[in-house]
């Protein structure tokens, strides 16, 4: 089987990945609206979605009504219905980038996800193999440059459809969006300092920030969002203000923009825009596990390799590459999952700030606690590895 | 009234970054994440319909099993939206209620007209109407929304009579004449 893959042309093996990835997102993109669903109504102090069901799932006994009432199955209904509704295409707007812009928008939400490592296995030296689809060295530096593309359908939309409303959600969207992209950046450079200490090779890799937090010992078994607490957090707040949810949603805000830049879209175009807007919360939830949150290791101070050794005398099957690699799959979309649960709670939490209110939070607070941020543990670095 | 003047403190640093208080939000949050819901999914579970509710008006029985209405038609004259109409009829002289002078040979309600006012209970000098706990009233037609006798006497069913009037009408006269 896996001969065979590795035996096919370059290109083959690439499209096969490209769909794999295709295969993920989109119906973890569903899922997640759905759980949204489903958590605003239980915060909301409703059930929420729990109708819909196939006739030969009702069928089964316990888990049946389960899944129905856990509403999996409104995401069949969603999807179907934003499949098979009239799509249609105002007659005001520009016709080809209105097209374009959801394209635009799925593409660096899809590409992204190629140089994020999601799991890990042991190989038979016993070194951790991190699994991604390009475990590329500039990993961090791709998601950004690639991640931040999304803006341009945000300004495409706006722009294409040629009316008040998503025009002025197009505008606040890249005016945000600009930002809020350079505090992210400043606050994940520490994290970068520490890990490219003087003599060792030098790497923006994710993976590598993932073995960082594997090390032995107290500070090695650390994970960064206890050592950097403070860029975690500027992490986590840009991040909800990249990924435009509440409470820095100005760019659909439908308070005062209607539906913001997507005012003018329906069916399958606007769904597109929607799973974009979770695979970049899947992205970004995914780059914060990896940074700050230990990636694959089950638990500050004790990384897989150490729960495998834990693991192995049990049964020998529980030390195999194939069980420790969807084994630390699951670790990681645990703590992604919780995440994104952690962006739902938040949206009923926090009331969303005006737009001022936002422009100044990103200039005037989080970039000069970002830059203090990174000069405090620049100096701090250069003391301790200098030593 | 006397003028209270408030000092508004400044905000604490801690105030200031949010934090504080949005853990404390997401506290109160997730508080109503876990708690039991309250929603009501309607077609299975039903809400308790309280007494005296004004449902669907339907016609009774007395314990007897004697129709109550006497087809005087001040229902009829008394609906605001003219929703009631009766076809007065006789009762047959060999019947066990002939005493009762007379039933309703038809009585419809228009469910479409109807605007469950319940003038109709409240004018009724037998307490033959009455307005029930039923509150949900479909149908495809225009034709199936009109309520005709039998169908009101099925909503209906029976209720307690605190008079027996007809009754005892019937037994003062055969006691020898009289009112009662």
């Amino acid at each position: 089987m896996i001969d065979l893959y590795l035996s096919l042309h370059p290109v083959v093996q690439g499209v096969l990945k490209g769909l794999a990835v295709i295969m993920v997102i989109f119906p973890i993109g569903g899922i997640c609206s759905m759980a949204e669903r489903k958590v605003s109504a239980w915060i909301q102090g409703r059930p929420g979605p729990n109708r819909a069901i196939v006739p030969w799932v009702s069928w089964i006994p316990v888990i049946g009504p389960f899944l129905q009432r856990l509403g999996l199955f409104h995401v069949l209904a969603d999807g179907g219905k934003m499949l098979f509704k009239e799509d249609a295409l105002p007659g005001h707007v520009n016709k080809f980038y209105f097209v374009l812009a959801p394209v635009v928008a799925m593409m660096p939400a899809l590409t992204t996800v190629t140089t994020v490592p999601f799991g890990a296995y042991l190989d038979a030296a016993g070194r951790v193999v991190p699994l991604a689809l390009a475990n590329v060295d500039i990993g961090l530096i791709a998601v950004f440059a690639v991640g931040s593309l999304g803006v341009y359908s945000l300004i495409l939309a706006g722009w294409a459809s040629n009316s008040k409303y998503p025009f002025l959600g197009g505008v606040r969207a890249s005016a945000q969006l600009i930002s809020y992209e350079l505090s992210l950046t400043l606050s994940v450079l520490p994290v970068f300092l520490w890990i490219n200490a003087p003599g060792t090779p030098g790497t923006m890799s994710l993976s590598r920030a993932v073995e960082f937090q594997s090390l032995p010992g107290f500070w090695g078994g650390m994970w960064f969002v206890f050592l950097m607490p403070v860029s975690a957090l500027v992490f986590l707040v840009a991040l909800f203000a990249e990924t435009n949810r509440h409470p820095f949603d100005m760019a659909e805000g439908e308070a005062d923009l209607v539906g913001g830049f997507h005012t003018e879209y329906g069916a399958f175009k606007w769904g597109l825009f929607f799973v974009a807007e979770y695979a970049h919360m899947l992205i970004g939830s995914g780059v914060f596990t990896l940074l700050f949150l230990g990636g694959w290791n089950p638990l500050p101070w004790v990384s897989l390799a150490t729960l495998v050794s834990w693991l192995a005398p049990l049964h020998p099957l529980l030390a195999h590459p194939l069980f420790v690699g969807v084994l630390s799959i699951g670790i990681f979309l645990g703590k992604v999952i919780a995440l994104i649960f952690f962006f739902m709670w938040v949206r009923w939490t926090v009331p969303r700030f005006r737009y001022d209110q936002v422009m100044d939070i990103g200039w005037r607070k989080l970039l000069p606690l970002s830059v203090a941020n990174l000069v405090f543990y620049a100096a701090a670095i250069a003391v301790i590895q200098t030593r | 009234m006397a003028v209270v003047p408030l000092e508004r403190k400044p905000l604490t640093f801690a105030e200031r970054t949010y934090l504080p208080q949005i853990a404390e939000g997401l506290r109160t949050t997730w508080r109503h994440l876990v708690r039991p819901k309250t929603t009501l999914e309607y077609p299975e579970q039903r809400p308790a319909v309280p007494a005296g509710y004004r449902g669907v008006p339907t016609l009774v029985k007395d314990p007897n099993g004697r129709e109550k209405c006497v087809s005087c038609q001040l229902c009829e004259f008394v609906c605001p939206p003219k929703a009631i109409r009766i076809t007065p009829g006789g009762i047959a002289e060999d019947s066990a209620h002939a005493h009762v002078e007379k039933a309703p040979r038809e009585f419809e309600i228009d469910m479409l007209r109807c605007i469950y006012c319940g003038m109709c209970q409240e004018v009724c000098p037998e307490e033959a109407i009455w307005l029930q706990s039923q509150y949900s009233m479909t149908g495809y037609s225009r034709e199936e929304m009109v309520n005709n006798k039998a169908r009101l006497y099925e909503l209906g069913g029976t209720l307690p009579d605190e008079h027996f009037k007809w009754d005892h009408k019937k037994a003062a006269e055969e006691r020898g004449g009289g009112h009662h």
